[in-house]
């Protein structure tokens, strides 16, 4: 080159300088900026719209954590609960439920009347209103357990209706009860006057977290913890089905698999299956494992085998992601010194795999936790009230729902109670969720080895 | 994957094998999501008072729970089908082909069906059935003759509804309400409005005119609800001039948003439907797989609890949650008792 065929470039820009850009510079320095600026933007909506729906969430939620209870102690008369006065409990267990809530709502009633409280409510049917239906039942679990309370009066800390649950959350207004027939203007004022006794009171709400479900009428009773038990087990299956057969498939893969077609068709397929709706997997569920091999309906197996089959892809997808990664040359040294394939893979590859393959389980059970569709197939969306599991048979075996099935079961009632709680399971959702990723970071940031 | 589907089948038959002898020992119930929360009442109960284990209830409609319940004879399909119609003679064949011939219905009480609306939105107070006829039908008399529907106000066909854009949520194919609403709205309104004397007169069967009479406009201004009611009650929530396809109870349950219209000038309550004053009500029904009776622990002491009168009787928690109570329960609890099947044999 010579200078005749470059003398454009220095005689153009004679009139420009470093320290002034030109309209072409600005030009760029303009793009860069707003591009900058909607990047920026981009992840503020991002991050506006997580805090509204975690306000929304929280401030909805929170009612749920709370409830209304009132202290009442209880005349548990012999003439209605023993007739012969036997103390048998075989005996006694003729008498259901019904047959304890005029006591219960006695029992408030002469409170009511103790603290000589102006009401126009004066039968003991009134007090119906504010009582929970659980109550007649936890009474009735408690003296069947002791018969020998019976004739004797104990102190009882039932649940208030939803109603007056609600009333004390700003839930239930006043002008809305006019229209109201479950309950009326003068059992608010109860309400009123017997919060400053401390007959009523609000207070955190354990059985929201340790409970099981609770019937349309009973909204106030309902809690999360058995189907959070359900979860639990379901997670157990998922995990001691899918990491073992999901490791063992992504190292036979990638380390010992002939390259050919087949093993080809294989991996597509696996990619394949890691996009499939997961509601499919519950149909192949409710065909195969109830219909063809005739497992339990409801059952936390079937929920734990159904969401294997949509945990596995994602597993071996992140094995496999993660045995790659491992540089060849740690093979090449274990081969070399005369370690065996296999030794070569679990001595030295595998481990330094661990953290890949621990993250890629961890996410791929926070993705399992949160699944509901494949269980309404199932028959683990609905009705369970089912109690607590007492071992590991009874907890794969029994009926049983999951978090997210009972999320969506609340918010399907009625009773606008349930709403309430339905946003409270989302929130302790969440936090598992939150939980098991940041395990999955930590992991990941502890472990993890770069070449 | 072969391997690991092999691996998964293995445990699976591993822990069937290991199961066989426990079977199942809960009573399975499908299908209506109106009796849903009657079914769930008595299960805790049930629960509650008896030795057995709380059944399970689930919902999804009448149509898939009788489906689901004609399916065999068997552990893996369930015990009880909820209904908010009677069985259909087609669904009680589709049983028979499955072998599931013995069946018990009981009639547990009547519900009513209500209209309403947002509770701070247009004046939706009073309709007829002609109103939601003329509303909603794809074809209907203007000026004496059958033409497509031109209306889209309320107002346009009756001058006592506000001037609102016609906007209606009702309930999908797949419930037993739609029949309901259907037959004692739609097709009464079809017959007040001589739409289907038209349809005669313009040549058609009287079947035909019958099944013509049932259909909904397909424009956007009728709109199928598949889900359950609470999906309905979004819908109102967020549309002021909408009407909505209730059932009683989850109205009363929600009065504090909702605003209810009376039917030919008859206000829905447990008393206009007891007394038949109330038009648009309809009977609740579970079915009851015979063969299932001695093999599933507890199911006929469920059956017999649920129509008991201390849960369904006029004071019952049934009622109370909005069940308007069978005048002729005695006769339904002799019935079940006595394990009497449809079709009159025993």
């Amino acid at each position: 080159m010579t200078d005749a065929s470059l003398p454009a470039p220095s005689e153009r820009r004679q009139h420009t300088s470093l320290i002034a850009p030109d309209a072409r510079t600005r030009k760029r320095k303009a793009a860069e900026a707003r591009f900058r600026m909607y990047g920026i933007a981009g992840i503020a909506t991002g991050i506006f719209f997580l805090i509204v729906l975690l306000v929304s969430i929280v401030s909805s939620g929170a009612g749920a954590f709370q409830q209304t209870f009132i202290n009442v102690p209880v005349y548990l008369d012999p003439a209605k609960l023993d007739k012969n006065g036997n103390r048998d409990p075989e005996e006694m267990s003729k008498v259901s439920t019904f047959g304890y809530s005029p006591l219960i709502q006695n029992a408030l009633l002469n409170i009511v009347n103790e603290q000589s409280i102006e009401t126009p409510l004066e039968k003991g049917g009134d007090m119906k209103a504010l009582i929970s239906a659980s109550a007649a039942a936890q009474v009735r679990d408690v003296v069947l357990a002791n018969p020998d309370l019976v004739g004797e009066t104990v102190d009882f800390r039932i649940l208030a209706s939803s109603r007056v649950d609600g009333y004390l959350k700003d839930r239930v207004q006043r002008e809305d009860v006019a229209r109201d027939k479950n309950i009326d203007a003068e059992h608010l004022d109860l309400v009123d006057a017997l919060l400053p006794v401390g007959v009523v009171e609000k207070t955190f709400n354990m059985a929201f977290i340790t409970g099981a479900d609770a019937s349309e009428s009973r909204a106030e009773s309902a809690g999360i913890g058995v189907a959070m038990i359900g979860s639990f087990f379901m997670m157990l299956v998922v995990l001691v089905l899918s990491l073992p057969i999901g490791v063992a498939a992504s190292i036979y893969l990638e380390e010992f698999a002939p390259k050919n077609r087949i093993t080809d068709v294989i991996e597509v397929n696996i990619a394949n299956l890691a996009a499939v709706p997961s509601i499919v997997f519950g149909i192949l569920g409710l065909a195969v494992f109830i219909q063809f091999m005739h497992l339990p309906q409801s059952a936390p197996l079937v929920g734990g085998l159904v969401l294997t089959l949509m945990t596995l892809p994602t597993i071996i997808i992140s094995t496999r992601a993660s045995l790659k990664a491992v540089p060849p040359s740690i093979r090449d040294a274990a081969l070399g010194v005369g370690a065996s394939k296999m030794q070569a893979v679990f001595h030295h590859v595998l481990p330094l795999a661990a953290p890949g393959i621990l993250t890629g389980t961890i996410i791929g059970l926070a993705q399992a936790l949160g699944e509901t569709a494949p269980l309404l197939l199932i028959g683990m969306v609905g009705f369970i009230a089912s109690n607590a599991p007492d071992g590991l048979a009874s907890g794969l075996l029994d009926p049983n729902s999951a978090m997210p099935a009972q999320i969506y079961e609340w918010a399907k009632r009625a009773d606008p109670a349930f709403y309430e709680r339905a946003w409270g399971g989302i929130i302790i959702l969440l936090v598992f969720l939150i939980t098991m990723n940041t395990i999955a970071v930590i992991l990941r940031r502890r472990f993890e080895r770069r070449w | 994957m072969s391997f690991t589907k092999l691996t998964t089948s293995a445990l699976a038959i591993a822990a069937v094998s290991a199961t066989a002898a426990t079977a199942r020992d809960q009573v399975q119930v499908a299908g209506s999501s109106t009796v849903l929360p009657y079914a769930s009442i008595v299960a805790e109960a049930f629960g509650e008072n008896f030795e057995f284990p709380t059944p399970v209830v689930e919902s999804g409609g009448s149509s898939a729970g009788l489906k689901r319940f004609c399916q065999g004879v068997g552990t893996e399909h369930t015990d009880i089908a909820n209904a908010s119609r009677a069985i259909r003679e087609k669904e009680i064949a589709a049983c028979a082909e499955n072998g599931v011939t013995d069946i018990i219905e009981v009639r547990i009480g009547y519900d009513g069906i209500v209209f309403a609306s947002q509770f701070d939105g247009p004046e939706y107070t009073a309709f007829t059935p002609s109103d939601i006829f003329n509303a909603l039908a794809p074809r209907v008399m203007v000026d004496g003759e059958l033409k497509d529907n031109p209306y889209t106000m309320w107002s346009d066909f009756n001058a006592d509804l506000p001037s609102e854009e016609i906007l209606a949520f009702i309930p999908g194919t797949k419930h037993g309400t739609r029949e309901v609403f259907e037959e004692k709205v739609v097709a009464a309104g079809c017959e007040a409005t001589g739409a289907m004397e038209a349809m005669i007169a313009g040549g058609m069967s009287e079947d035909d005119a019958e099944d013509a009479c049932l259909a909904v406009r397909v424009d956007g201004r009728s709109v199928d609800i598949d889900g359950d009611y609470t999906e309905t009650l979004a819908s109102i929530d967020a549309n002021a001039n909408a009407i909505g396809v209730f059932g009683l109870a989850f109205y009363e349950n929600n009065t504090d948003s909702l605003k209810v219209a009376t039917m030919s000038g008859v206000e829905p309550t447990t008393e206009t439907i007891s007394s038949g004053e109330y038009p648009v009500s309809r009977p609740l029904f579970f079915y009851i797989k015979k063969a299932h009776i001695g093999v599933i622990p507890g199911l006929k002491e469920f059956a017999e609890f649920f129509i008991s009168d201390e849960i369904a009787g006029p004071d019952g928690p049934l009622a109370n949650y909005g069940l308007v109570s069978d005048p002729e329960l005695a006769e339904t609890q002799a019935a079940v008792s006595g394990e009497q099947v449809m079709g009159g044999g025993s």
